[in-house]
């Protein structure tokens, strides 16, 4: 038994011997609900940091170094600035709408979140579709964006709205079709399942050349997906303003940043989870003393050392690739990563067909 | 008795906004009430247990039918004004039509008599999966391959379309010089 899953019985047990069966399921929801959404205040509070003094690093300059030790708080006190600031819109906009939109993105990004397993039986929805259902869900998300853009009654707002939408759902596919690639090795679409079939060797490993490809076509289309540089005509500063949400302010830009670094979030999280084995440690076939040192690190530290490596990666694109035009997007999308994917998939069912995987 | 409050919530939630979804005026707020009914429906099928059939419906409805109305009502014209109210004509015509929908529906529903399920769905994707792939007795193979011979001729309709056909020879311009 985990440590993880040891916790989790025991909040449990302690939960019952105080209430009934009925209220303990109640009060457990409610304690899961809260600890999400204290997860992702504080995961996007440290995102932003991280980011902030990533930017800096890579671009030789200090970032921000005085609120706190190392500047750690600045983001808090970012934060309490947006709280603070009163919701400002245009005159003329659909008021019902503007205020509506930013709402979905934050739903979207944690119905997204809670069916990823952060330790062995640490996760808050944990059923047969996972996979699935994690695409399904991240797709709403394209509509908060288009109706931010529309209901901002700004041209530049419904640009970089219409944008995303051709950009996200092209970009879907990939992200889809480069998960489908190792649900062939996995079999199952649940994360449970898939991480619980990397304890020998992580799924990147057991599908070598295809799931490697596989990875590349994720990393670039999930960037692509969470609107980020080289991929962010979304938003494009030096076009559109600040794209769907130069009219926000306040607590209702705050989400739309914060839906942005935990989407970022995700998707590291996810290629974590389907590559690298999630919080499974890292295990090698039969070197069991090996592997029994391993198990020593707990699972989520594992599974947030997993996606600090990928967010770190996504960070450094940031700082790396200048944007491309939409013409470029679409062509890299349509004419070369989805050819590919497809491909792709093919060679992974030869290869799981002829059993050349670990 | 948590699950029957949970399930009043959706059936209220969805009968409101599908009623607003059809006496709004403005096009796009329809979409999104539009969106909530059919997010609803997701949200009653994950209440049932049944994940998979949820989750398709978050994916083709809202991810997809939704994006694409969306997408669509955005880019045509006119969009931000709210549309006229219809003249009377109408207005008692679909007046007319909705209680003549309510009460065919109303008395279908008190004549059929409802059996509680009692045996457990299997709700497994892979055997999902399986099924539609099963060419033998109670398999799904013909509808499934009709049905992607069919979204492939309409992809390939799309592109076909977009494309313009083929395209004309351009007349050559009359030259302006004369010499």
């Amino acid at each position: 038994m985990h440590g993880t899953e040891r916790f989790t019985a025991t909040v449990h047990e302690w939960l019952l011997s105080i209430f009934t069966a009925g209220t303990t399921h109640f009060v457990e929801m409610v304690l899961i609900g809260l600890a999400y959404l204290g997860f992702f205040a504080i995961a996007g509070l440290a995102l932003v940091y991280l980011e902030r003094r990533i930017a800096a690093f890579f671009q030789v300059r200090l970032g921000p170094n005085r609120v706190g030790p190392q500047g750690m708080f600045q983001t808090l006190a970012d934060a309490l600035k947006l709280v603070a600031k009163e919701p400002i819109g245009t005159k003329k906009a659909d008021s019902f709408l503007y205020s509506l939109a930013p709402y979905f993105l934050i739903i979207s990004s944690l119905m997204a979140i809670s069916v990823i397993p952060m330790g062995a039986g640490f996760s808050g929805f944990d059923i047969d579709v996972g996979v699935f259902f994690l695409i399904a869900v991240s797709s709403i998300g394209v509509l908060g964006i288009l109706i931010a853009g529309w209901g901002s009654y700004n041209k530049y707002a419904l640009i970089g709205a219409l944008r995303s939408g051709a950009q996200m759902i092209s970009y879907e596919l990939s992200v889809g079709l480069s998960l489908l690639t190792m649900i062939l090795l996995v079999g199952s679409l649940r994360f449970s399942d898939i991480v619980q079939s990397q304890s020998d060797y992580w799924l990147i490993f057991k599908g070598h050349i295809p799931a490697l490809i596989a990875f590349i076509i994720f990393i670039i289309s999930g960037t692509a997906e969470s609107n980020r540089t080289p991929f962010d005509l979304v938003e494009a500063e030096s076009e559109l303003g600040a794209g769907f949400h130069s009219e926000y302010s306040g607590i209702q830009f705050a989400f739309f940043f914060l839906s942005e670094f935990i989407n970022m979030f995700i998707i590291s999280a996810v290629a974590a989870t389907v590559f690298w084995g999630g919080w499974m440690p890292l295990h090698l076939g039969g070197f069991s003393g090996f592997n029994q040192t391993m198990d020593y690190i707990p699972g989520p530290i594992w599974f947030l050392g997993k996606t600090g490596v990928i967010i770190f990666l996504m960070m450094w694109f940031r700082w790396t690739f200048p944007r491309l035009r939409i013409d470029q997007l679409m062509k890299l999308e349509w004419k070369y990563l989805l050819p590919l994917n497809l491909i792709n998939i093919l060679i992974m069912a030869f290869v799981v067909w002829m059993g050349w995987h670990l | 008795m948590t699950e029957r409050i949970i399930f009043y919530i959706l059936a209220f939630i969805m009968i409101v906004l599908s009623l607003m979804s059809v006496t709004t005026t403005k096009i796009v707020r329809a979409a999104i009430y539009l969106l909530g009914v059919l997010m609803g429906t997701a949200g009653l099928f994950f209440l049932f247990n049944l994940n998979f059939l949820g989750a398709i419906q978050l994916t083709v409805y809202a991810g997809g039918i939704m994006v694409l109305i969306v997408i669509a009502i955005l880019l045509t014209h006119n969009v931000g004004f709210g549309l006229p109210m219809p003249d009377r004509r109408h207005m008692l015509l679909g007046w007319f039509a909705a209680a003549v929908g309510i009460t065919v529906a109303f008395l279908e529903f008190t004549r059929h008599i409802f059996v509680i399920g009692t045996e457990n769905l299997d709700d497994r994707v892979a055997k999902i999966g399986a099924d539609m792939l099963h060419y033998g007795e109670g398999g799904f193979v013909l509808p499934f391959e009709v049905i992607s011979i069919l979204l492939l001729t309409g992809i390939i309709a799309a592109i076909v379309i977009a494309k313009g056909g083929i395209p004309h020879k351009r007349p050559t311009p009359p030259s302006s010089k004369q010499s």
